[in-house]
């Protein structure tokens, strides 16, 4: 950071004009201009520093380590990795995180579903908009409650709507093959609400006349949906996918508050899996905790790396 | 010369000289407590309130954490905004803080001699690498809660062998009920069930060193408990979901009459009887004899106060551990309106409740196998999240057992 | 428009829509209205299995008037407040600054410095906990508030950078090219001409941040305990612990605590959605 400077801008508007008239200006004006920045940064900057970008690599130190999180560490190298590689618990977290994922994703069609089906100016429709939008408002640890009453296997109201269609009780909680599906499709409801109102604005961007020249030509229904909107949509795409991405490899509350886990272990994700082992009642070992953590950011990183990319993209493309 | 005034002084101090001590405790003391069902919230505040009256330059703060949140919570304020008085449990439980020296060692405490003998019975279970780190201020029996009515209406005896154990429960189960009802969602309550079965089927000493890492979990003998248990589990004798509830939310089961009894910690009286069970609905028998050639052994979990190492007014807080396992004390908060269940110090008398008399009778006349903590407080912590996640998959699963038991086998070879 | 206007297709086709915009409502927010129901049912419903049907007698008052008055929960909102309103005031401050420098000047490592903001923001944050938590402790933090604060604070700052830099990034330019040949300090630039244009941002931030603060579980489960320092989403969980299978109050609790955050949504329902959906439009 002490070698910022201006560098030549590429800009229209910025960069090479300022530098060239600064360059004819007072040693301090120019000075004011690299101090500013600095000074504006600083507090953000440190902050930042110190409670996230060092704690990240504190856990990847620390993932090398056997610690109780009372005595003092003892090195063991890769030994932590060696072990996951060969914990079950951890692969059983490893698949329902790709679960969580490839699923979580449906929040981005049903999202779009609802947008179009209250994309319309009817009365009372901004009112049904905001009640839709809802669910997304409301801390995930209600709406963890919420969902296992619905799914309570005595007087859920799963249960009883299955009864009235005369199928059988189901304990989706307490079922290992279910349990993961089940709070997925909690996790769904306000996500689902997100992308919603994501797209709700996005429509109101869709540029009318093209909508008006596609239907002049014959396009309509689906035929439109697929090959005018949707292009047009593409911004809201984007931020959708990033969102439930982040949504799914984060999940913690509903599953803390669902299930703690269970089954014997059968809803662990590896965010879960990390706090349990490192935290939880029995978790003493904070350094098996860190290298759970560091799988988990690696495979973060795959999505962090294509969303600074496209913004890189973006960003190239000028303001 | 110093040794004699040394003994002097503590004599002095232990002897009470109590009012002088009384009116030197000052500041505050911070005790952080675990007691957060409504009965033991109850009597923790009542605590708290007595000890500040009785000691005016006193002020009592307390603190009560949910019961299952402060099992996570104890180790970040021992290490950083340490009390002065903390709850925990017995034996391997306190085992991580006692190594990390953060908790106060009070063999002093235990030297003073109204405690040594009041309380000698419970030495065991405080004492570590020689030491004592806290006292207890409760215990309790574990055993089989049943509808006496339920029983009754289809004329079964209390079982006293497993035969009789399983016949009981067929009978149980052609009337339209489950034997057990059970809530496995948090684990433990499935440990429960292993500690007996083990004990009944291995004995005492087998269980200690199997907990202690001793054996293998694939072992044949091992096996034979499992098998045990599979019995019930094949019978369908526990209620169905169990592994959705906590084992409050099980309780229901039981007042409905849906299922018949509860294996389970003297703790659960209080609720089922504010649930609406009257003495002639409610009663307790002793787990029954599996093995004959094993003596009979119980898990009695003994609750405990500890001094953090970094408390700060250690000797108020000293002064608490000895109110709160005072006879009259003890006697008080473990009464049938407050607790309900035993007292720790030997001058206490026992509530005259039918399940408190009977508990008290079985551990003091009735155990001679050996007097066990519990599965998650004599196994170390890693061992017994593992093991007691595969005694749920095991009530669940049954036909898993080999895979289960490979998996703790390997943990057992990593832990210890 | 798409789809089509519903005003240019057929009158049943408008009518069924009418019925059927509400009918979706309900079952979307199915769960929800039956904890409402839940909140105000007395104890004596769920004993008798009346779980769905109408509630016998209403006990709303008797109910919330326990989560009021016979429990923490009052306390657990205020500490809610307590760490919610700090954080959003220092985020966005923070996140004002950092927003002006990166989105004004240029220099080396400008670009290097916004991505480490945005990727730090989407960093699975349990990788963060165990070195905060000791951090927290070490600091002599933990368990209190202020604690919280900072750490919300500084992740927060994140994504507010993201969010201010690019909202600058479209102001225009000129404004501040102007300001500079007349010699205006750059801090005076700051303060005078950039943040009265950023008021839209504020307010679409802050509400945001609102709700992402009051809403959050994790840290508080991780950094704080009991009731002096819990805000309610964890004040919650020991609430239900401590009535556990008791229904009707549980409800009652879940919906007071969910109501600030949907309160202020409904309040400043414009901003929120202009702040969740900057991006999302270009």
């Amino acid at each position: 950071m002490a070698e910022m400077k201006l560098a030549p801008g590429n800009g229209p508007e910025t960069g090479s004009a300022t530098a060239l008239r600064s360059s004819q200006d007072s040693w301090l004006r120019r000075n004011r201009q690299t101090l500013a920045p600095l000074l504006f940064l600083a507090p953000g900057v440190i902050f930042f520093l110190f409670y996230v970008i060092f704690p990240i690599l504190q856990s990847f130190n620390l993932s090398f380590y056997r610690w109780d999180g009372l005595g003092d560490p003892q090195f063991i190298g890769m030994e932590n990795y060696r072990e996951l590689m060969d914990d079950r618990a951890f692969e059983v977290s490893l698949w329902n995180n790709l679960k969580w994922l490839l699923l979580y994703l449906l929040a981005i069609p049903a999202g779009l579903f609802i947008a179009l089906f209250l994309n319309q100016t009817v009365t009372g429709i901004r009112l049904y908009k905001s009640l839709f939008f809802f669910p997304f408002v409301i801390s995930q640890v209600v709406v963890g409650l919420v969902f296992s009453w619905f799914y309570d296997p005595t007087f859920g109201l799963l249960n009883q709507v299955l009864g009235w269609v005369g199928l059988g009780p189901l304990n989706v909680l307490g079922d290992p093959t279910l349990v993961t599906y089940g709070i997925i499709a909690a996790g769904l409801w306000p996500q689902t609400a997100y992308c919603m109102i994501l797209y709700l604005t996005g429509l109101n961007a869709v540029d009318p006349e093209q909508v008006e020249a596609a239907r002049l030509d014959g396009a309509k229904g689906a035929k439109m949906l697929w090959y005018v909107i949707i292009p047009q949509l593409r911004p809201a795409t984007f931020v959708a996918f990033v969102v439930t991405i982040i949504g799914a490899l984060r999940s913690f509350d509903l599953i803390s508050i669902m299930t703690n886990g269970g089954p014997f272990g059968s809803s662990r994700v590896l965010s879960f899996y990390m706090f349990e082992k490192a935290l939880s009642e029995y978790g003493f070992r904070m350094g098996y905790g860190a290298a759970i953590a560091v799988v988990l950011f690696l495979i973060m990183l795959c999505f962090i790396a294509y969303f600074l990319w496209s913004m890189y993209q973006d960003d190239k493309g000028g303001r | 010369m110093k040794t004699l005034k040394g003994t002097v002084a503590s004599l002095a101090l232990s002897l009470g000289l109590a009012t002088a001590a009384q009116a030197e405790l000052s500041g505050t003391l911070k005790i952080f407590s675990d007691m957060s069902n409504p009965a033991p919230r109850a009597v923790m505040e009542g605590m708290a309130a007595e000890f500040d009256a009785m000691h005016p330059n006193l002020t009592v703060e307390l603190t009560v954490i949910d019961r299952e949140a402060y099992k996570t919570q104890i180790r970040n304020f021992l290490t950083a905004n340490a009390p002065d008085v903390a709850n925990w449990y017995a034996a391997n439980r306190m085992r991580p803080y006692v190594s990390a020296g953060l908790f106060e060692d009070i063999s002093d405490l235990w030297a003073e001699p109204e405690i040594a003998d009041a309380l000698a019975s419970t030495k065991g279970a405080m004492t570590l690498d020689g030491k004592q780190w806290g006292v207890p201020y409760t215990y309790y029996q574990w055993g089989v809660y049943y509808r006496e009515d339920i029983y009754n209406e289809l004329g079964l005896e209390e079982p006293k062998d497993w035969e009789t154990f399983k016949s009981n429960c067929q009978k149980i189960l052609d009337s339209g009920r489950k034997c057990f009802t059970i809530g496995t969602k948090f684990l433990w309550t499935a440990g429960g069930w292993f500690d007996y079965l083990n004990m009944r089927t291995n004995g005492y000493d087998f269980h200690m060193a199997l907990t202690n890492g001793e054996i293998a979990w694939t072992d044949d003998r091992v096996k034979q408990t499992f098998a045990n248990w599979r019995e019930l589990i094949d019978m369908g004798a526990f209620i169905d979901n169990h592994q959705s509830y906590s084992w409050q939310e099980a309780l229901p089961f039981m007042v409905k009459g849906e299922a018949a009894a509860y294996l389970m910690g003297n703790f659960a009286v209080a609720p089922l009887r504010e649930a609406g069970l009257g003495t002639d609905q409610l009663d307790f028998y002793q787990f029954p004899t599996i093995n004959p050639d094993v003596e009979l052994a119980e898990d009695a979990p003994t609750d405990t106060f500890h001094i953090p190492s970094g408390a700060q007014n250690k000797e108020a807080a000293r002064e608490f551990l000895r109110f709160v396992v005072s006879a009259d004390n003890q006697t008080k908060i473990n009464s049938g309106a407050a607790l309900g269940q035993l007292p720790v110090n030997s001058n206490s008398s026992v509530d005259d409740d039918e399940m408190l008399n009977q508990g008290f009778e079985m551990l003091s006349s009735n155990a001679p196998g050996g007097i066990a903590q519990f599965f998650d407080r004599d196994a170390p912590a890693e061992m017994a999240s593992v093991a007691m996640e595969g005694f749920q998959e095991f009530m669940v699963f049954p036909d898993n057992l080999d895979d289960i038991l490979n998996r703790l086998e390997k943990t057992r070879e990593r832990v210890y | 428009m798409f789809p089509k206007p519903i005003q240019n297709s057929s009158r049943a086709w408008q009518t069924t829509y009418q019925a059927l915009v509400p009918a979706a409502l309900v079952m979307w927010l199915l769960p929800l209205i039956a904890v409402a129901i839940f909140s105000i049912k007395p104890e004596a419903d769920f004993t008798t299995g009346n779980y769905w049907g109408v509630p016998s007698s209403f006990e709303g008052f008797s109910n919330y008037g326990r989560v009021f008055f016979g429990s923490d929960m009052p306390r657990y909102l205020l500490n809610s407040v307590l760490i919610t309103v700090p954080t959003v005031i220092g985020a966005v401050a923070l996140s004002c600054m950092t927003g002006f420098a990166l989105g004004v000047y240029k220099f080396r490592g400008n670009l290097l410095l916004f991505f480490m903001f945005v990727a730090g923001n989407f960093v699975p944050f349990q990788i963060l906990m165990v070195p905060v938590r000791d951090l927290t402790l070490d600091m002599g933090l933990y368990n209190t508030k202020t604690g919280l604060v900072l750490f919300h604070i500084a992740f927060q700052t994140g994504f507010c950078t993201l969010f201010m830099r690019n909202f600058i990034r479209a102001l225009p330019f000129e404004l501040i090219e102007a300001a500079r040949v007349e010699g205006v300090a750059e801090w005076r630039i700051f303060w005078f001409v950039v943040l009265p244009l950023m008021k839209p941002a504020i307010a679409a931030l802050s509400v945001l941040i609102f709700t992402f603060i009051w809403n959050d579980y994790f840290w508080a489960v991780v950094l704080t305990q009991g009731a002096e320092s819990q805000p309610v989403t964890a004040g919650i969980t020991s609430f239900n612990a401590q009535y556990r299978a008791a229904y009707h109050l549980m409800s009652a609790g879940s919906i007071v605590a969910a109501l600030p955050p949907v309160a202020m949504f409904f309040l400043m329902q414009r901003h929120f959605i202009a702040g969740l959906t900057l991006g999302a439009v270009k």
